[in-house]
């Protein structure tokens, strides 16, 4: 007892402090074969000619995969289709001479060794007949469509309430403007990898850097149509993701494609610069117009955003969705649009949608917030909302008014004087800025099973992964909380396809999902083990029940005499069993989401120091206070937080992929040019949990906290800005150039 | 096949390559390998230790740090036939015996990391920091550790791992070092 809430060290730290941990490309086999990727440099056209010869040559290399030689792979788009794949045809590797974008995977090449595959990839001879493209969405955001078919699990936007430009006008204070960032990569510091492991008799284990196993497992069937069977795909340990592993991706397409090909295990590698050849944060543009009366009430809020996808697929994400819930506002419009260029498909990064939604927000109120002579946290308030007016619901918790107040209170906020470039140390403006946060809190239909073995071990498994998130960590300390055993005696089996039903680890909702579903597996368990229990001769327990017994100390005791108790282990032995397994399963109440909505928040306030002279922009504090619902390990969950803020002030400061329009090339296409915060551009990061206690949400209360950490965390830092400054740069990452004319 | 095996491999290609020698973790590798073999691609797919990661192959994220002779060196910018004779100290060296290393523990405790990637790199980054003994404060820490890229975004509590450590080390409580190499 008393695992849950408990600050708990890392399960699976000592195997990743000792480097034993191993990642997709790290599994050895025999004969094993290195594939290297060729990738197109022609955004737009097909591929003439491939003269192959010269790399054949090269010692070692065993053959050459291209469009020209492939197997033969499914024909419909829906085989194509993963389980979060939006709508549209999924782009498919060599599958034809057709080029849709720069960097696509055209070739394969395997060789003994990966140092000789790397060389014949360079000699490697490709004509391509070139067609005009374009990758830039400021062009492209005329022909701007609202797109037809809907993402799964997306909602649209919210309907418009009230006459949203009546409101407008009637403002007393009034805000227009637009807001941009560019493309971002996720670039986990784990390239994708797959070790494909051919097991002689048609099997393949499939060691994937992915968020699902099953995803993985089943695209490989639908597209190569391989019996389920007959593959196994592991992710037992995946070095981040941040959204880049949600779908399969290439190098998995590749290594599969090559490993049953040549009947032989196959390792694909990408290298860094392909990192950033499969999926992105797209580039967005939003529109914001905003008013309020001379009170500081908002009369009107609009929020239109126009982003990139592919030319063959729908992605979507929720950008324009959080204004309406978050502020009470009588005339909304919302309005979201895709426009195509010739580029990979996006994909959901880190709080897909909200973290970038909430640059327009939260800019944007911070606007009006001094147009309208307002403190900036006292202007939110005046326009919190107690009830999701979007769709009229009431929320399962909302903790937010705590957040503001604790955070605010942490973070000295009431010293701060309203008037830009007020607050000077020596040659540095100091700027303190705010900004809210939501993401929502959901929940998926897993499954788990808990097995107590004779000698007193736990294990609990479930396919779901750990990207990174502690998934590992909680599961355990449900499964010891639930047992009543020591967290040593927990063994936790995910990142597996042929354990039971999970989806993709993402969205924030796998420590609800999987957490509750091992939570049932474990009552079930306790169930069968009271029974055994109480049915040994002389049993202490014959007389209780269920819920008058606790599990503690590795026993089943009275609830009223914890001395009267029967050790778990006496349990099997008395029945002669090796072990007792029982299953369970979790789903979102359908009743429940009908009547409430359910978010998580924040209130993250940000203090910056750009050099008065060269506008060097350091964050030197960060407060962000967060209200998640029950926080199951507050040592593993501030580490989630933590990483969510870095990434955050990278949004802020210093990521975006730059495409050369001419070529329709990302340029800065490697982690010396696409900037992402190092060690030296982090200090002073304050995590609160805020109290929200909330039983609704999902059975253990908990809400999720992948995602939150970074929404919220850019605006504060922009808004900081502006008042060191008295600049708006609404175009981020706010570089140094921007603050300099 | 198990996790634990290893399988030695010799190309044709380094059949008739330079000859090496290393010593990895204090055993001794007599290697034939070809020129183009870097350190890194040299520990991972042909000795198997696997707990030095690949981030970049640039130079650009320290991932691949690991110790080379005592001093902190990534990898990837080595190849293989320039360190011979070298003592080199992966993330897999540093606990003795069963007994992890004061920065391994201080990483556990502070949760000093997430997914884990970058962490091998981290650590060996950190104690070859600790021997230089430039770093005095925390933002001298994070200036000196800047080399190493996290994702995750681990960094605050990177610091507050490599703090730890270098208090024990400092009063003694713990062993020195190991990996120094000389
Ligand atoms: S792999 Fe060597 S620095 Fe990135
Ligand atoms: S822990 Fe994931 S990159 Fe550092």
């Amino acid at each position: 007892m008393g695992h849950i809430g408990t600050p708990t060290s890392r399960v699976d730290g000592r195997a990743k402090v000792t480097g034993t941990a191993r990642y997709a490309a790290e599994y050895v086999a025999p004969d094993l074969a290195y594939g290297v990727v060729v990738s197109s440099p022609v955004a737009r056209g097909k591929i003439r000619a491939i003269d192959a010869s010269a790399a054949l040559a090269v010692p070692g290399v065993v053959q050459v995969f291209t469009h020209e030689n492939r197997p033969s792979l499914a024909w419909f788009s829906r085989s194509w289709q993963d389980e979060v794949a939006p709508p549209g045809s999924p782009f498919r590797p060599l599958y034809d001479k057709e080029i849709h974008y720069s960097g696509q995977p055209v070739a394969l090449v395997v060789a003994e060794e990966f140092e000789a595959a790397r060389h014949a990839a360079t000699l490697l001879r490709i004509e391509y007949e070139t067609l005009p493209h374009a990758t830039d969405l400021g062009a492209a955001r005329e022909e701007a469509y609202e797109p037809r078919k809907k993402r799964s699990g997306i909602p649209p936007p919210a309907k418009p309430r009230g006459d949203a430009q009546a409101g407008y006008e009637a403002g007393a204070v009034k805000l227009e403007a637009e807001y941009r960032h560019g493309f971002e990569h996720h670039n986990p510091m784990e390239m994708h990898a797959a070790t494909v492991v051919w097991e002689g008799d048609g099997r393949i284990t499939v060691y994937d850097k992915t968020q699902g196993s099953q995803n993985c497992q089943s695209y490989i069937h639908n597209v190569f149509g391989i019996p389920s069977d007959q593959v196994r795909v592991v992710n037992a340990y995946v070095g981040g993701a941040f959204g880049s592993g949600l779908r399969p991706h290439y190098q998995l397409f590749l290594a599969v494609m090559a490993a049953t090909q040549l009947e032989r295990s196959v390792r694909v590698v990408l290298t860094r610069q392909q990192m950033f050849t499969f999926t992105h944060r797209p580039d967005t543009i939003q529109k914001m117009a905003l008013a309020a009366d001379a009170d500081g009430k908002l009369t009107a809020f609009r929020h239109e955003a126009v982003q990139n996808t592919s030319r063959f697929e729908d992605y979507q994400e929720a950008v324009v969705n959080w204004a309406g819930l978050l502020y009470k506002c009588d005339n909304t419009l919302f309005d979201y649009r895709l426009a195509q260029l010739d580029l990979p498909t996006p994909g959901d990064m880190r709080a897909p949608g909200a973290a970038t939604g909430l640059i327009g927000i939260e800019c944007a109120m911070d606007e009006l917030a001094y147009a309208a002579k307002l403190d900036p946290l006292e202007f939110r308030l005046r326009n919190y909302s107690e009830i999701d007016q979007d769709n009229n619901r009431k929320y399962t918790s909302k903790a937010l008014r705590e957040a503001y107040h604790i955070g605010a209170e942490r973070f000295g906020w009431g010293r701060r004087s309203m008037a830009p470039g007020s607050m000077r140390e020596g040659g540095e403006l100091i700027g303190w800025g705010m900004a809210t946060g939501v993401w929502e809190a959901m929940m998926m239909k897993t499954a788990a099973n808990a097995v107590l073995h004779a000698d007193g071990r736990v294990e609990v498994a479930c396919a779901t992964s750990d990207i990174g998130t502690g998934t590992y960590t909680i599961l355990a300390q449900i499964a010891a909380e639930a047992l009543g055993v020591d967290l040593a005696r927990v063994t936790v089996r995910i990142g597996d396809s042929d354990l039971p039903k999970s989806p993709v680890s993402g969205g924030s909702w796998t420590a609800a999902s999987a957490g509750a579903a091992v939570d049932a597996a474990c009552q079930a368990l306790r169930k069968s083990l009271f029974k055994l229990a109480r049915g040994m001769d002389d049993s202490p327990l014959a007389n209780a029940s269920l819920d008058r017994v606790v599990f503690d100390g590795g026993a089943i005791r009275l609830a009223d005499d914890e001395a009267r108790a029967v050790a778990l282990t006496d349990v099997l032995t008395a029945h002669h069993l090796s072990l007792v397994e029982e299953e369970g399963a979790a789903s979102p109440s359908m009743i429940s989401s009908m009547r409430y909505s359910r978010y998580t928040h924040s209130a993250v306030f940000a203090e910056v120091r750009v050099d008065a002279q060269l506008k060097v922009v350091r964050v030197t504090r960060i407060v962000n206070a967060v209200a998640a619902g029950r926080i199951l390990n507050p040592k593993t969950a501030r580490s989630q937080i933590l990483g969510g803020v870095v990434m955050g002030m990278g949004m802020a400061l210093y990521e975006e992929t730059m495409p050369d329009h001419r070529f329709g090339r990302f340029m800065n296409h490697n982690l010396a040019e696409y900037h992402v915060a190092a060690h030296a551009d982090v200090q002073g990061i304050d995590v609160i949990f805020v109290d929200e206690p909330d039983e609704e949400v999902s059975p253990l209360g908990v809400k999720g906290l992948g995602e939150i950490g970074i929404v919220g965390t850019p605006a504060a830092i922009a808004n900081a800005i502006f008042h060191a400054t008295g600049k708006r740069v609404r175009e981020l990452p706010i570089t140094i150039d921007k603050l300099l004319d | 096949m198990s996790d634990t095996e290893t399988l030695t491999r010799l190309s044709t290609a380094d059949a008739d390559g330079e000859s090496v020698t290393l010593t990895v973790n204090g055993e001794r590798h007599a290697l034939r390998l070809a020129p183009w073999v870097t350190l890194l691609d040299l520990l991972r797919e042909r000795l198997h230790l696997t707990g030095t990661k690949k981030g970049c192959d640039h130079g650009q994220c320290g991932a691949c740090t690991v110790l080379v002779d005592g001093v902190r060196m990534n990898s990837c910018l080595q190849l293989a036939v320039m360190r011979d004779g070298c003592e080199i100290t992966t993330v897999e060296g540093l606990a003795e015996g069963g007994r992890l290393h004061p920065v391994q523990e201080a990483f556990i405790e502070q949760d000093a990391f997430q997914c884990g990637y970058c962490t091998p790199g981290q650590i060996c980054s950190a104690v070859g920091l600790i021997r230089e003994g430039h770093a005095h404060t925390a933002e001298e820490i994070r200036e000196l550790m800047s080399g190493n890229l996290c994702r995750c975004g681990a960094y605050t509590n990177i610091v507050a791992a490599i703090e730890q450590a270098m208090g024990e080390q400092a009063m003694g409580e713990q062993p020195a070092a190991r990996g120094d190499g000389r």
